[in-house]
C-alpha cells in the first residue's frame, strides 16, 4: 500500500499542490474496513475520499468494478467525473469513470451491467436497482470500496436507509468491500458511524481542521420586511448590490416557489443584465446542467437556489452565501456557509435575509448559535419498514433468496441492526401476499415460497414494473411541464399533482424563471406557453419542509422574556412593540392564544413554539375538540412557532381545550381520520410498492391504475388496521409528523399557564400565518354547513327547479 | 332527510347521499358502476395487491341502502364487475351475499362496458332496461326524454370560502339523470370535461353525495 501511496503523493507535488492532513490521513489508512471523514466543505473531502481508489488503481490494474461514489445529487456525479479525468490522465491509469443516475440512458445502463466501469459515481437509488439485477453478483464480484458523499445529509431521510441496505446487500457479494463515509460537521458524528459500519461500535473517525470562524451577518436593509409572505422579495434591491461586490454569489431558499418567485423579481429588477441562474430539483435535468456547467466555468454572477445546491463539492468562485429565510436549524446553515469561499483556510462568507419580520429574530438567533457553534440534533427513527418492503423485493427480482441469510443480512445495515425477526417475516409476508387479514390471491401473489424454501418472484417479467416503480424516495407526485409544440415541447422541469389540478386553461405560473400561462393536460404531461406579461400563481412544490429546532425557539422565548433586542433593527423591535401594545409576547414559561373574527370567519391562534411538525398535530388535536363542541373548524396551518384554526364559530373559551390528558387521550382516535396521517400513508404506501407511481408510459398503455391513497387508507382502516402499512403510517406519524413529544415538552414548560387574548382583528404576529401553504382541511360540520348554505342562496335564484 | 326529491320526464325520484337513486312509486332502488372486483383485476393484471375488501365495503352500504328504502327491485345499471373474470372469481362469501340480497327481491343487471355479457349470478341480465316513463341503460345514447345512465363517475369540484370541495355527483337535466359511481375504489370524471358539458344540458344540476344530497349548478369552468 506505500508503494501505491507514494504515486499518488509524487503526482501531488508535480502538480505543485499540497495535502491537507486529513487527506493524507485518509490515504494511509485506506485499508480500514469502515473510516469516516468529517470535514467541512472545501476542505477536499472528495479527493480523500478518491486518493486511496486512484493509488490502487496505479499499481494494480483491475478488471471490472474497483469503486463505488455514492451521491445523494445526480449533479454531483457529472461534476466529479470531470474532475477525476485530471488524475486519471495524468497518471496514465487506463481505467473507465462513469455515472448512473436516473438521467442515464438506458442503453448505457444495460452496457453498464454487462462491462461494468473501475470507478462508477452513482445514487442510492440507483445503486438499488442496480443489485436487482440477476447480474449483480457478476457487477460486483470485486469491488473494493465504497466511497458515501454527504453522508450527514443520507443519514437524515430514508435514502440513507435504502442506502446501507444496498451496502449490506455488496458486503454480502464482497465481504471485503471497505466503506468511507465523507461528512459535514454535525452535531452526532457517533451516529453517522453507527449508521455507516452496521455496527454499534461505529468505526474510526478522521477529523479535519474546522477552519476559521465564518463571517456571518444578517443583510442590511432600507425597507424592512413585510409583515408577513415567505420570500425575499423586499430585498431585491440590496442582494444584486451583493451580487454586484462578489464574484460569484449562492442565494438559497427553503422552498422552490420561494426560489422561483425571487429570481423573477430579481431579473425584473436586473438592469446590469448580470448572469443570474436559478437551479432546483423540479427543474428539468438539461436545464440544471448547464447551469452547473456555467457555474464551474465561473460564467454565472449568481445562482438561486434550494437545497439542491447544498451539497457538493467545490463550485468554483463561489465567494457569498445568502440564505434567504430562517434557516430552521443551525446545522443546515453551518453546512451551507461552508460552501461560500471555498478555500478551505479563509473564512466563509454569508448573510442571512429574513422573509419576513418574525423571521428577523429567528434569524438573529440562529446568528448567536452559529458564533456559539451551538448545533442542534434530531434523533431520526430508525429502521423504516416500507423501506425494508422495497429492498426486498428488489433482491428477489435478482434472483430466489433464502430468508434467514436475507435476515441476518439486512442485520448488518446501519439502521436495521435491531429489526426483530418478527417484523421481517411481516414485511416478507406483506410483499408475498399483501399481508391481508384476508388471505385472497394465492394464484396471484408477488412473491412465492419454492419447494427448496427460498422465495422468489412469482412472475419474472412484473420485474421491470416493480423497477420502474421502485428507486427515488420521494413524498409527491410530480408532472413533466413542456411548452405546447406539435410534436413535443421543451421541457421546463415539473410540478406538483396536486398544484396541476387547481390549474384551469389561462392560468399562469412560473417556473424555471419563467411565466408560462396553462393550455391543457395531456398525457400525464402540463402543456404551457410563454406568457411574459400576467402575474403568475404561485406554483407549490412540496420538497422538504424543516422545523425550527427546539434550541432556536428556545433562544427565541429567552429573547421575548428579557426583552433582548440586541442585534435587531428598528422595524423588528417597533413591530415587537406593536404585538405587545395590541396583544402580549409570548413568554417561555406560559402560552399565549389569540382570538379573532377575520372575513367572515372565526380564528384561534395558539402560539406554541414547539416546531411545525408538532404545531400541526395540536392543529389536529384542537379542531376534533372544536368539532365536538359544535364550532365548526374548517382549517388550519401550522408554522414553527404557532398554529392557526379557523371555523365558523367564534371560540369563547379556548383555555378549556388546554387539558394535557384529553390531549393524549384523543390521539389514537384523532389521529387515524386525518390527513396528516393520509399524507404520511401515501409516501409508506408508494415507497413499500402497494400504490404505484403516476409512470406516463403506463399511463397510455391503460394498464396502470391510478389510486387514490386516501381511499385505500379508509379502506384498510376500517377493515384492516393493523395492516403492516397502517403499522408504519402510524409510528412514523406519531414521530415525524406529529411530535407529540414537542407538545408534552410545551405543557411542561408552560404548567396550565396560559394567557387569552380575544381581539377585534389578527395581530402582529399572527399575520405570517395568513399566507403560509400547508393548510390542513377539516372535513365536519363546516363543509355541510357551506354547501347548505350554498345550496339555499341558489334556490333562492330563479331556474333550479325540476 | 338526508335526500333530494326531484322529478323526471314525470316521475318523482330521489337521490340519495350514498349515491344511490330511488324510486318509490316503483320501489326501485339503482345503483351504478360497482366495479367489484376492482382489486382482483388490478392484482391480476400483474399490478400491486391492493386491499381485498372493495366488494364488501360496496356490499355493506348497498345493503344499508336497501334496508333504508325496503327496495324490492334492485338495478345495477352497469359495470357492475370490473371485468368478466371478477364475477367468476367472487369468493363464497360475497356470493352468498349478494345472493341473500338478491332473495325476494327482482334483481336487474344492466350490461356495461367493463361487464358485457350475462355473469354466473342470481338476477336478470338486460342491456337496457325500459320501465315508462324512464328507461335505464349504462351509457346515455338518446336524445328521448327520462334516461337514467352511468358510466361517467362525475364528480364535482366547487370552492367555498377558499375550501376546495370534491364530491361524486349526480347530473340531471330535463332529459336525463347520469348516476355517480357507487363502488368503492372507483375514481371520477370532472363535470367541467368536454364530454360531460357536451351530455348536459346548459341549466343541468350537480347533485352532490356525501352525509346530505345537495344539489349545485353544474360546475363547468
Amino acid at each position: 500500500m506505500t508503494n501505491s501511496a507514494d504515486i499518488v503523493l509524487k503526482w501531488i507535488s508535480s502538480k505543485g499542490w499540497h495535502l491537507f492532513p486529513h487527506q493524507r490521513d485518509m490515504l494511509h489508512s485506506a485499508d480500514l474496513p469502515a473510516q469516516l471523514l468529517i470535514a467541512p466543505t472545501g476542505a477536499g473531502k472528495t479527493l480523500a475520499g478518491f486518493l486511496p481508489t486512484l493509488a490502487e488503481l496505479a499499481s494494480h490494474p483491475h478488471q471490472g468494478l474497483h469503486t463505488i461514489y455514492v451521491s445523494p445529487l445526480k449533479a454531483l456525479t457529472a461534476d466529479i467525473k470531470r474532475n477525476l479525468m485530471t488524475p486519471i490522465h495524468d497518471l496514465n491509469l487506463d481505467i473507465k469513470v462513469e455515472d448512473r443516475t436516473g438521467d442515464t440512458s438506458s442503453h448505457i445502463k444495460r452496457r453498464q451491467r454487462a462491462d461494468p466501469p473501475q470507478i462508477l459515481l452513482t445514487t442510492p437509488e440507483s445503486l438499488a436497482l442496480l443489485i436487482s439485477y440477476p447480474e449483480a453478483t457478476k457487477i460486483f464480484a470485486g469491488v473494493q470500496r465504497v466511497l458515501v458523499d454527504e453522508i450527514h445529509a443520507l443519514a437524515e431521510s430514508k435514502r440513507g436507509d435504502q442506502l446501507v441496505l444496498a451496502l449490506s446487500r455488496l458486503n454480502g457479494i464482497c465481504p471485503t468491500l471497505r466503506r468511507v463515509g465523507l461528512s459535514a460537521t454535525v452535531d452526532d458524528p457517533q451516529a453517522i458511524t453507527e449508521l455507516l459500519s452496521g455496527s454499534a461500535d461505529g468505526c474510526p473517525v478522521c477529523l479535519a481542521d474546522g477552519g476559521p470562524a465564518p463571517d456571518i451577518s444578517m443583510l442590511k436593509t432600507d425597507v424592512p420586511p413585510p409583515w408577513s409572505g415567505a420570500g425575499g422579495r423586499y430585498a431585491v434591491e440590496p442582494v444584486l448590490e451583493q451580487i454586484k461586490q462578489h464574484k460569484t454569489t449562492l442565494i438559497f431558499h427553503n422552498t422552490r416557489a420561494q426560489a422561483e418567485i425571487f429570481f423573477h423579481h430579481l431579473w425584473l429588477a436586473n438592469n446590469d443584465h448580470l448572469p443570474i441562474a436559478i437551479h432546483h430539483g423540479s427543474l428539468d435535468r438539461v436545464q440544471r446542467q448547464n447551469v452547473e456547467t456555467a457555474m464551474t466555468a465561473g460564467k454565472l454572477r449568481a445562482i438561486v437556489c434550494t437545497g439542491s445546491l447544498d451539497l457538493g463539492i467545490d463550485w468554483g468562485d463561489v465567494d457569498l452565501v445568502i440564505q434567504i429565510g430562517a434557516p430552521k436549524n443551525v446545522k443546515r446553515l453551518v453546512q451551507r456557509i461552508g460552501r461560500a469561499n471555498h478555500r478551505y483556510n479563509a473564512p466563509s462568507k454569508a448573510l442571512i435575509v429574513p422573509a419576513n419580520r418574525f423571521e428577523i429574530v429567528e434569524c438573529v438567533a440562529a446568528l448567536e448559535a452559529v458564533i456559539a457553534n451551538d448545533l442542534d440534533g434530531e434523533k431520526r427513527g430508525s429502521k423504516p419498514l416500507d423501506v425494508l418492503c422495497q429492498h426486498i423485493v428488489l433482491v428477489a427480482c435478482a434472483g430466489p433468496f433464502d430468508a434467514d441469510e436475507l435476515y441476518a443480512e439486512v442485520c448488518t445495515a446501519g439502521s436495521y441492526s435491531a429489526l426483530s425477526r418478527a417484523d421481517f417475516d411481516q414485511c416478507v409476508d406483506f410483499c408475498t401476499t399483501g399481508g391481508y387479514a384476508l388471505k385472497r390471491y394465492d394464484q396471484w401473489h408477488r412473491l412465492m415460497r419454492q419447494p427448496d424454501g427460498l422465495y422468489r418472484l412469482r412472475d419474472l417479467r412484473s420485474a421491470a414494473r416493480i423497477r420502474m416503480n421502485a428507486g427515488t424516495i420521494q413524498d409527491s407526485d410530480t408532472l413533466k411541464v413542456r411548452l405546447q409544440r406539435r410534436r413535443g415541447g421543451k421541457p421546463l422541469g415539473e410540478i406538483e399533482e396536486a398544484f396541476a389540478a387547481t390549474l384551469s386553461p389561462g392560468d399562469t405560473f412560473l417556473i424555471g424563471g419563467q411565466v408560462v400561462r396553462f393550455e391543457n393536460l395531456r398525457d400525464m404531461t402540463v402543456e404551457v406557453s410563454r406568457q411574459a406579461n400576467k402575474k403568475p400563481k404561485i406554483a407549490v412544490f412540496s420538497g422538504t419542509k424543516f422545523a425550527t429546532s427546539t434550541q432556536l425557539s428556545a433562544r427565541i422565548l429567552s429573547r421575548f422574556a428579557t426583552k433582548n433586542w440586541s442585534g435587531l433593527p428598528r422595524h423588528t423591535v417597533h413591530w415587537l412593540e406593536q404585538q405587545t401594545r395590541i396583544s402580549t409576547l409570548p413568554l417561555p414559561d406560559r402560552l399565549l392564544l389569540e382570538t379573532f373574527p377575520r372575513q367572515d370567519l372565526h380564528h384561534l391562534c395558539i402560539y406554541g413554539f414547539a416546531g411545525r411538525n408538532a404545531q400541526q398535530t395540536l392543529g389536529l388535536l384542537l379542531s376534533k375538540q372544536l368539532e365536538a363542541r359544535g364550532l365548526a373548524p374548517l382549517g388550519f396551518v401550522a408554522t414553527d412557532y404557532a398554529t392557526l384554526i379557523w371555523g365558523l364559530e367564534p371560540i369563547k373559551t379556548p383555555k378549556s381545550l388546554f387539558d394535557p390528558d384529553d390531549l393524549e387521550q384523543g390521539l389514537g382516535d384523532w389521529l387515524a381520520g386525518n390527513a396528516v396521517m393520509k399524507r404520511s400513508f401515501r409516501a409508506v404506501a408508494t415507497i413499500s410498492g402497494l400504490i404505484e407511481r403516476n409512470l406516463p408510459g403506463l399511463q397510455k398503455s391503460g394498464r396502470q391504475a391510478t389510486f387514490s391513497s386516501d381511499i385505500l387508507y379508509d379502506t384498510l382502516l376500517k377493515y384492516d388496521p393493523d395492516h403492516l402499512m397502517m403499522q408504519i403510517t402510524k409510528s412514523e406519524a406519531m414521530r415525524g409528523l406529529v411530535d407529540f413529544s414537542r407538545i408534552r415538552q410545551m405543557l411542561d414548560r408552560i404548567e396550565g399557564r396560559i394567557d387569552h387574548r380575544a381581539l377585534p382583528h389578527l395581530s402582529p404576529f399572527s399575520a405570517p400565518l395568513f399566507l403560509e401553504a400547508g393548510r390542513v382541511p377539516v372535513e365536519g360540520q363546516a363543509v355541510e354547513r357551506l354547501i347548505s348554505e350554498h345550496t339555499e342562496a341558489l334556490i333562492k335564484e330563479a331556474g333550479l327547479d325540476f | 332527510m338526508s335526500s333530494y326529491h326531484f322529478t323526471l320526464a314525470g316521475a318523482s325520484l330521489v337521490a340519495l347521499g350514498s349515491g344511490a337513486l330511488w324510486w318509490p312509486e316503483k320501489n326501485l332502488l339503482c345503483v351504478s358502476d360497482l366495479h367489484l372486483g376492482k382489486a382482483d383485476r388490478a392484482m391480476r393484471q400483474g399490478g400491486p395487491m391492493l386491499p381485498p375488501y372493495e366488494t364488501r365495503d360496496t356490499l355493506y352500504r348497498l345493503e344499508a341502502d336497501i334496508t333504508l328504502t325496503r327496495a324490492e327491485v334492485i338495478v345495477c345499471l352497469g359495470d357492475s364487475f370490473d371485468d368478466k373474470l371478477s364475477g367468476d372469481r367472487l369468493p363464497e362469501a360475497e356470493l352468498q351475499w349478494i345472493s341473500r340480497l338478491q332473495t325476494g327481491r327482482r334483481w336487474i343487471w344492466i350490461e356495461g362496458n367493463h361487464d358485457p355479457g350475462p355473469m354466473e349470478l342470481g338476477g336478470t341480465y338486460m342491456s337496457a332496461l325500459p320501465e315508462p316513463p324512464l328507461v335505464f341503460r349504462h351509457i346515455s345514447s338518446s336524445q328521448e326524454n327520462g334516461e337514467i345512465s352511468g358510466h361517467y363517475h362525475p364528480k364535482a369540484q366547487i370552492s367555498l370560502r377558499g375550501k376546495s370541495i370534491s364530491k361524486p355527483c349526480f347530473l340531471l337535466d330535463s332529459d336525463r339523470l347520469v348516476l355517480p359511481a357507487y363502488g368503492t375504489f372507483t375514481g371520477g370524471l370532472k363535470t367541467q370535461s368536454d364530454v360531460l358539458c357536451c351530455l348536459m344540458r346548459p341549466e343541468a344540476v350537480a347533485i352532490l353525495t356525501g352525509k346530505q344530497a345537495r344539489p349545485i349548478q353544474m360546475p363547468r369552468d
